[in-house]
């Protein structure tokens, strides 16, 4: 069992504090993602879990045991780095031993031979065994740097922007892979990363990080219907959010003068921001609002409209059959019970409180 | 290699070839006298002009290794035929070896254990110094130390003083805690000068190698130690090999120090070398040939090397 526990974890080097009291539960044979920009603390954590790092306070448990105390090599996890992780000099056969050749881990020959052998055909890379690892390229390092996790049979893997050095094409073949692995092996995976679509497409809990603390954690479906913040809400969904600043009135929701109808009337009128995805703003003939098409991207299936209702740049997914062109003022509308409310100074979503 | 396309670049090309020429002339020429001298019969080592066509002779080095005598009248030709081949040439060139009284031993001049001993202090003090200095790189290179860079400044300000300066003062205490002429002082001595440099060449390649490797390792089950011989050990080779042979080189010239710290036991060579000069009329074929000796492991030991050695000067310029 290898549930991932952390507690109050605070990291700071020197007088930059990479993790402020993160809080973070990983079930057993969960597919994690972290998700979150460059220096909010998603590497540390790992960091933190595998050993590399000590917390300055809190504790950190892997399958209901402390392992404060314990070195990098006793705590049974696996590594996958976005670079540089293989070893050179070495054959990919080498690579692929090196961990079942560690006194902590050590097999028997025949047991390293059946292991490699499995792991390579699993990732399909058993003809390049015998070539020197400078001798590959990015998508079979990874495949590789991944290979030499699965030898081991940790019961707990982390990976830390594993895709990210690599082009969208084989990204999204390898996205594919792990998500097929993670069900194969049935092992706990952390992973980390900036790329929402990686986030949204592999996890089935997504934890988002911020600064160091872990701002919300659900799956992909509440992150992207509920965030429980501005912040959240911009991190997942492309194009993003939309985020209206307005005012709750009677009539519903009055922005740039117009006045939409909203469903979560029950607060009261006062200043709110409205956040609204692009998916749900609706063009229409006899809609309420009116903006002017700045910039249209066609995707194939879809267009993304990108607009402006006076001072306020939306965007706008529609149909690619829809008919539009740029500089046209069209109408539109929005799917009320779809319409986010968030608190304008703190960004806490008013309906989640 | 880059083709040449224009005349501009050809002439260009020429120019180089012919001042990589001029350059190596001038700086084999010396390198081509002595080893020159050391070969020839002692009345052609001075001749104006010089000699360039003459038969090679093993002479000089047997008087190298050997202490020897006027002869005041020939040499009986029973005498000279018992003789081993070496005293041949030494009786050829109107000398004779000094024997022990009472053994006939031959007396050695005592090179041969200068030699030695330059050996011994040069090997053992370029070993300790490159491996304390590996390690100490390693530290600073992987781990937080307080006050990383005031130590730095401090390990390389012990280059910062002219090692004359402290010449009189070493001696004094060397002489009080009897390491005066032993291959220990002046093995600690060289470390310890070797040292500073060790670590600061050695700190720029450790840095250089991803840590990422290492904690790969770590991860996969190995401790820290093990981590450092598998992993980093093999990438910083090269480092090592050019920092080998700087320290070897510096400890296998080192005069100043040796002269004054040394006289009998634990002398080297270079004090030796020219201390033949001045002793009646010079031979200079002997002296020659004691040099041309003293080049030799330097060139086998950068030799092996080279492959490192070329990779190592270029290596920081490449990765960035």
């Amino acid at each position: 069992m290898a549930r991932i526990e952390l507690n109050g974890i605070t990291k700071s080097f020197g007088a930059q504090r990479a993790l402020k009291g993160l809080d973070l539960v990983v079930e057993d044979g969960e597919f994690f993602v972290l998700l979150g920009r460059t220096g909010a603390g998603k590497t540390t954590t790992l960091r933190v879990i595998a050993g590399l790092e000590k917390p300055d306070t809190g504790s950190v448990s892997i399958g209901n045991r402390d392992v404060g105390g314990w070195t990098a090599a006793e705590r049974d996890v696996a590594l996958v780095l976005q670079q540089y992780s293989l070893y050179p000099r070495l054959t990919v056969r080498g690579n692929l031993e090196f961990p079942l050749r560690s006194k902590v881990r050590r097999q028997s020959e025949e047991e390293i031979a059946r292991r490699v052998d499995r792991a390579a055909k699993t990732l399909q890379i058993t003809h390049l065994l015998d070539r020197k690892v400078e001798r590959l390229s990015g998508g079979e390092m990874q495949r590789v740097s991944i290979g030499r996790a699965i030898v081991r049979q940790p019961s707990v893997f982390l990976m830390d922007e594993p895709l990210s050095a690599l082009d969208a094409k084989l990204r999204e073949s390898l996205r594919v892979e792990l998500k097929k692995l993670h069900a194969e092996l049935g092992a706990t995976f952390l992973f980390v990363t900036h790329d929402q679509v990686e986030a949204m497409s592999m996890g089935d809990k997504i934890g988002v990080l911020q600064s160091g603390r872990l701002v919300q954690v659900g799956t992909p479906s509440e992150i992207y219907e509920r965030p429980l913040n501005t912040f959240v809400a911009r991190s997942v969904g492309s194009p993003p959010m939309n985020l209206i600043e307005g005012r709750l009135g009677a009539g519903g929701a009055e922005i740039g003068g117009y006045s939409l109808p909203v469903s979560a009337a029950a607060l009261g009128a006062r200043a709110v921001t409205f956040g609204v995805r692009p998916e749900n703003v609706v063009l229409a003939g006899g809609a309420p609002a009116e903006a002017r098409v700045f910039d249209i991207e066609d995707q194939g299936v879809i267009k993304i409209l990108a607009m402006d209702m006076g001072d306020t740049r939306l965007h706008v997914t529609v149909p690619a059959g829809t008919r539009v062109a740029r500089d046209e003022v069209v109408r539109f509308g929005w799917k009320p019970e779809r319409v986010l409310t968030f608190d304008p100074a703190s960004g806490v979503n008013l309906a989640l409180g | 290699m880059a083709e040449i396309k224009t005349k501009g670049e050809m002439l260009f090309n020429r120019g180089a070839i012919l001042a990589v020429v001029v350059a190596l002339i001038i700086m084999l020429t010396p390198i081509y006298w002595i080893a020159a001298t050391s070969f020839k019969a002692r009345n052609l080592a001075t001749t104006i002009p010089p000699t360039v066509v003459f038969e090679p002779t093993l002479a000089p080095f047997a008087k190298l290794f050997t202490k020897r005598s006027q002869l005041r009248e020939p040499v009986a030709p029973e005498v000279y035929e018992a003789a081993p081949w070496w005293e041949k040439l030494i009786y050829d060139g109107g000398e004779q070896v000094v024997r022990n009284k009472k053994t006939n031993e031959p007396t050695s001049s005592g090179f041969g254990n200068r030699y030695m001993n330059s050996l011994i202090v040069s090997i053992i003090s370029t070993f300790l110094a490159v491996s304390m200095g590996t390690l100490t790189a390693y530290g600073f290179s992987r781990f937080r130390v307080p006050g990383e860079q005031d130590w730095l400044f401090f390990i390389l300000s012990t280059r910062m003083l002219p090692p004359v300066v402290v010449a009189i003062p070493m001696f004094l205490m060397y002489r009080a805690v009897g390491l005066h002429d032993t291959h220990i002082g002046l093995i600690i001595l060289y470390t310890a000068f070797n040292l500073s440099f060790a670590v600061w060449i050695m700190k720029g390649f450790i840095d250089e190698i991803p840590r990422e490797y290492e904690e790969a390792a770590l991860v996969d089950g190995y401790t820290r130690m093990e981590a450092f011989f598998k992993i980093v050990l093999p990438e910083a080779l090269t480092g090592i090999a050019a920092t080998a042979v700087f320290c070897f080189i510096t400890a296998w010239n080192e005069y100043a120090f040796a002269l004054m710290m040394t006289s009998k036991n634990a002398q080297t060579a270079p004090p030796y070398i020219p201390s033949q000069v001045g002793s009646g009329l010079s031979d200079w074929t002997v002296i020659a040939s004691g040099a041309f000796l003293f080049l030799v492991p330097v060139a086998i030991f950068t030799f092996l090397l080279r492959n490192h050695l070329l990779r190592g000067m270029s290596f920081g310029a490449i990765r960035k």
